[in-house]
């Protein structure tokens, strides 16, 4: 039993303890040090600050070259996949199109007259003109979705400026460095947005799955939405501009399943912007 | 010319598992069957185990304790996080190499599966107790089955890269 015993700390010790002529460091060694950066990291000194800052530069730039490849591969797919489906999607693009000329008409009117409202009641929301920016790498983790991309502080990019593809909202910046900064997606798990659904202006959270739709949280009462539904930010928080558009109700995904407007996977160039809300 | 032509092989054989390593982790290599939902695995576990446990000398700890770095920038988490997993997964890799008279596939791949199901269980509660990180524990979950069940598959491709060149 001691002789047991004895052998189990005899391996132990040597697994964290024993290097042999070519490694560097022990385990122990390394091990302690990783707590240490873990520690420091949970801490936020100003030092350890920069030296992740330079450290995410080189990463983030080394990891783009690697990841162009695969980038490329799965764009050669995507792209086959859209000339294959052409004319179907023509077909559908007009019928829309038609539609969508008719709502216009409402919507300019509709707009003027918004804008027309808040000049009366004194509400000021300054969008600015916005960066565009590149997706450096969009990687798909296990715990964070995320997106890195090719502006930085030296670009006016800010820590909680939105992100937005073609208008529609797709993250909010949560790490700023000196040329690169990285996106955390509406898709990530972590992430609850403010919204209103319309019609019937619903105030609800948006949140995150982890997966490629979001889903409706936190609703006063039980809410019995159709797929017309349609979810915008609804500016609560300061966060974010209210009146942006995020996504649709989707019951066949899941029910309350939000059907983002963006295809989070497939982002190439996205605009940040500061969206500063002011009321006088 | 043919000299050198061997010699070039056999130096990109030698660093194949490293370059496999830090390929991964800058690319966090994860396969996407849209069907089945995320089917994902994780290689840097694969080739650290691995060569831990038949050639410790082959990646040195300290070149696994960088890959951790660059995974965690790569993937946004706080670093120093994935160092320490890479590390644990290290530990019980030369525990059972030390313990071990007569290797075998099924006794490695049964501690490989002890060491992914405590790393990820260490990296879930880091994450999420000391940084708030919302988790996904069915992807883990998928990730941790699949990662088990490519060991063999992996543990094959390198045992045929260790017999033929080093």
């Amino acid at each position: 039993m001691a002789s047991g015993r004895d052998d189990f700390i005899i391996a132990v010790r040597s697994a964290f303890l024993k290097k042999s002529n070519k490694q560097q460091f022990s385990l122990l060694a390394l091990i302690l040090f990783s707590i240490f950066l873990i520690f420091l990291s949970n801490l936020n000194f100003v030092g350890i600050k920069y030296v992740k800052i330079t450290i995410n530069e080189v990463t983030y730039r080394l990891s783009a070259v690697i990841s162009y490849p695969e980038k490329k591969i799965n764009d050669s797919f995507s792209f086959l996949e859209e000339y294959f489906n052409v004319y179907k999607v023509n077909q559908n693009l007009k019928d829309e199109i038609d539609q969508l000329n008719i709502k216009n008409l409402n919507f300019i009117f509709l707009e003027n007259e918004n804008k027309k409202l808040k000049e009366i009641i004194g509400e000021n929301t300054n969008i600015s003109e916005g960066i565009i920016s590149k997706v450096l790498i969009d990687k798909d983790g296990q715990f964070l979705k995320s997106i890195i991309l090719n502006k930085g502080s030296k670009d006016g990019i800010k820590k909680g400026m939105v992100v937005l593809e073609k208008n529609y909202l797709v993250g909010q910046i949560i790490e700023v460095n000196f040329a690169t900064s990285r996106a955390i997606l509406i898709s990530d798990l972590n992430s609850n947005i403010p919204v209103v659904l319309e019609p019937g202006s619903f105030q609800s959270v948006l949140s995150g799955t982890g997966k490629e739709f979001g889903k409706i949280k936190y609703s006063k009462n039980k809410l019995i939405l159709d797929e017309e539904t349609i979810v915008y930010t609804s500016g609560l928080g300061g966060n974010f501009k209210a009146g942006l558009p995020v996504g649709k109700i989707n019951n066949e995904i899941e029910d309350l399943a939000v059907e983002f407007f963006s295809d989070l996977s497939q982002l190439s160039y996205v605009k940040v912007r500061s969206i500063e809300s002011n009321v006088d | 010319m043919v000299q050198k032509k061997i010699n070039f092989k056999a130096r990109l054989f030698k660093y194949l598992p490293l370059i496999l390593l830090y390929f991964s982790v800058l690319n966090e290599l994860d396969v996407d069957v849209p069907i089945f939902g995320l089917i994902s695995f994780n290689l840097p576990f694969i080739i650290i185990f691995y060569w831990s446990l038949k050639d410790p000398d082959h990646i040195g700890n300290g070149l696994i304790f960088i890959s951790g770095i660059f995974n965690d920038v790569t993937l946004g988490y706080p670093i120093g996080v994935s160092s320490f997993i890479y590390l644990t997964i290290i530990a019980f890799a030369s525990y059972l190499r030390n313990i071990t008279l007569r290797p075998n596939i099924y006794k490695d791949s049964i501690v490989f599966l002890i060491a992914i199901l405590f790393a990820n269980s260490v990296n879930a509660s880091i994450l999420s107790f000391i940084f708030s990180i919302e988790i996904n524990y069915f992807v883990i979950t998928v990730n941790i089955t699949f990662t088990f069940l490519l060991y063999f598959l992996f543990a094959r491709m390198f045992n045929y890269l260790k017999t033929t060149n080093i």
